[in-house]
């Protein structure tokens, strides 16, 4: 569904990811871990067209995104909840819901709407409160239904966990999990090793804008350079 | 002073404050989304009255075809002002912005000086406009009537368009956050040229309003006017539409009293619109709606 191939981006004369490939297969969940600083979110961004690789191609679908506008490529059908959440908070949940469905048919709008709401009943019941005097992890779930609202193909998460307390954590891991049964197929960027890797498929593990290894989420747990570098041992 | 006087002093403030109120409404949007103060935005009350001399005189064309046309002439002039002027500059400094608003805004002026020329050209007035009324001996114009109606008319119109309609919405985002409305498949240029062509219709209709009200059009007429109109949306709080409309009708109100009570501080009507655009910005330079803005990065 998605591939990156040997991507390279220059923050001026920073080498920010030195030749990063990845692929997303439909249905999975792909995780990509590592420290600050490792180019997960800018890996992300250039997904996205925030950011333009100087090398290297970003294929969806079949077809080259990485030369288009940032509008046009999420219109192909790419949902992001992006680091830091970034609701919009002088607007309220249900308006932060109505412009991650900008691009839908109006017709869609209500059976989209009460599927996000089934996966987060909190946002229905502070649909008119507005989005900045919601909790971090409220927040978070708004980020990520906004997301969901255009029904994308592939669902971008940048740090979904960043913030939040242990047991708020723990429930966002089980909606991605819930989301990804549903059908969508997730692209998981976290500092949170061990609880990315518990529910990816596949995960790559970057260091210094390089992947350095890669595998499936299980295997990758088990690494023991995995352990050491990210989970403390 | 008699209560006469008064009352027609009272109805002349409202309408002078309402026209500042409507220009003072496209600084306002503009700034809210990019953070820009729009100097060129008073010159487009200049563009809205030659437009619609040229309509009636060149093309003869009735007074109620040639104005709405003239408006909406506006507002694609203010769409190519950001294409031109602005757009270039999106990642640029915001200091580059301010420069590029005031060049525009002499390329406006000495672009009409040029092509029209500098001597002032009579603004036709419908005789629907100028006709006076009475009111229990006040003698009132209708057009002073008519201002501040419009005003609120195309104020609600307005309102609605942010606050109900699907582009409203995408633009009061953009207003807070760009690169999370473009994740959103939000066309943001698109959004923000809407934004210079709602502001600048209004300045339009203003524009028309302004050179009924004084029907001498030259290169320049914008300038005092939208100034004005500047210190009305500082006054209001810049970046919220309902306190530029307030701010106008404040300003104007200010004015025209001084005027009334002070006959001999009328030459300085001026500086006191520019005295209280400094004790705003010095005491609550978020105005009387604003809250406080976050810097957009």
């Amino acid at each position: 569904m998605l591939q990156v191939e040997n991507l390279h981006v220059y923050y001026g004369g920073i080498h920010a990811l030195k030749g990063i490939s990845l692929k997303v297969e439909k249905g999975q969940i792909v995780t990509l871990i590592g420290a600050n600083g490792a180019g997960k979110t800018t890996t992300l961004r250039t997904i996205v067209g925030l950011v333009t690789p100087k090398e290297g191609s970003v294929i969806f679908n079949g077809e080259e995104i990485h030369k288009l506008k940032t509008h046009e490529i999420i219109r192909k059908g790419i949902g992001i909840s992006p680091e830091g959440r970034r609701v919009f908070p002088n607007l309220t949940v249900m308006e932060n819901l109505e412009l991650g469905a900008y691009n839908r048919p109006p017709s869609e709008f209500q059976k989209d709407l009460d599927w996000v709401f089934s996966l987060f009943p909190r946002l229905a019941e502070r649909k008119n409160q507005f989005a900045g005097t919601l909790s971090g992890g409220e927040q978070q779930m708004l980020a990520l239904g906004r997301a969901l609202m255009s029904r994308p193909n592939l669902v971008l998460l940048d740090e979904p966990s960043l913030g939040l307390a242990p047991l708020v954590v723990e429930e966002v891991f089980k909606t991605i999990q819930a989301i990804n049964s549903q059908g969508s197929t997730i692209l998981l960027v976290e500092q949170n090793a061990m609880a990315a890797l518990n529910i990816a498929h596949y995960g790559y593990v970057l260091e210094t804008g390089r992947v350095v290894l890669e595998g499936a989420g299980k295997e990758l747990l088990e690494d023991e350079r995995v352990r050491k570098a990210y989970l403390g041992e | 002073m008699t209560t006469k006087i008064f009352l027609q002093q009272l109805t002349n403030g409202i309408s002078l404050g309402s026209l500042y109120g409507l220009v003072a409404i496209g600084y306002t949007m503009v700034y809210g989304i990019l953070r820009l103060i729009n100097f060129a935005h008073g010159d487009l009350l200049m563009v809205a009255s030659y437009t619609a001399i040229y309509g009636i005189a060149m093309f003869t064309l009735p007074w109620y075809i040639s104005f709405p046309l003239a408006i909406i002439v506006t507002g694609f002039v203010g769409i190519m002002l950001d294409k031109a002027a602005y757009k270039p500059l999106r990642d640029a400094p915001r200091i580059s912005l301010l420069i590029s608003a005031i060049g525009a805004s002499f390329l406006l002026e000495n672009l009409a000086l040029v092509v029209i020329g500098g001597v002032p050209k009579a603004f036709p007035r419908p005789e629907i406009f100028a006709k006076v009324v009475s009111i229990h001996g006040v003698r009132i114009q209708v057009l002073t009537i008519y201002t501040p109606i419009i005003t609120i008319l195309l104020l609600f119109g307005l309102l609605f368009i942010v606050y109900r309609t699907k582009a409203g919405k995408a633009m009061r985002a953009a207003s807070m956050d760009f690169e999370t409305t473009r994740l959103m498949g939000i066309d943001l240029d698109r959004i923000i040229a809407f934004t210079f062509l709602l502001g600048s219709t209004m300045a339009g209709a203003g524009g028309i309003m302004w050179a009924l009200k004084y029907p001498q059009v030259n290169p320049f007429m914008g300038v005092i006017p939208g100034l004005k109109a500047f210190i009305a949306a500082v006054l209001g709080g810049i970046g919220n539409i309902v306190g530029a409309v307030i701010g106008g009708f404040l300003l104007g109100l200010a004015e025209i009293l001084l005027v009334a009570f002070m006959p001999e501080a009328a030459q300085y009507r001026d500086a006191f619109a520019f005295v209280i655009l400094i004790l705003v910005l010095l005491f609550r330079p978020t105005g009387i709606m604003g809250e406080p803005i976050v810097d957009k990065t």
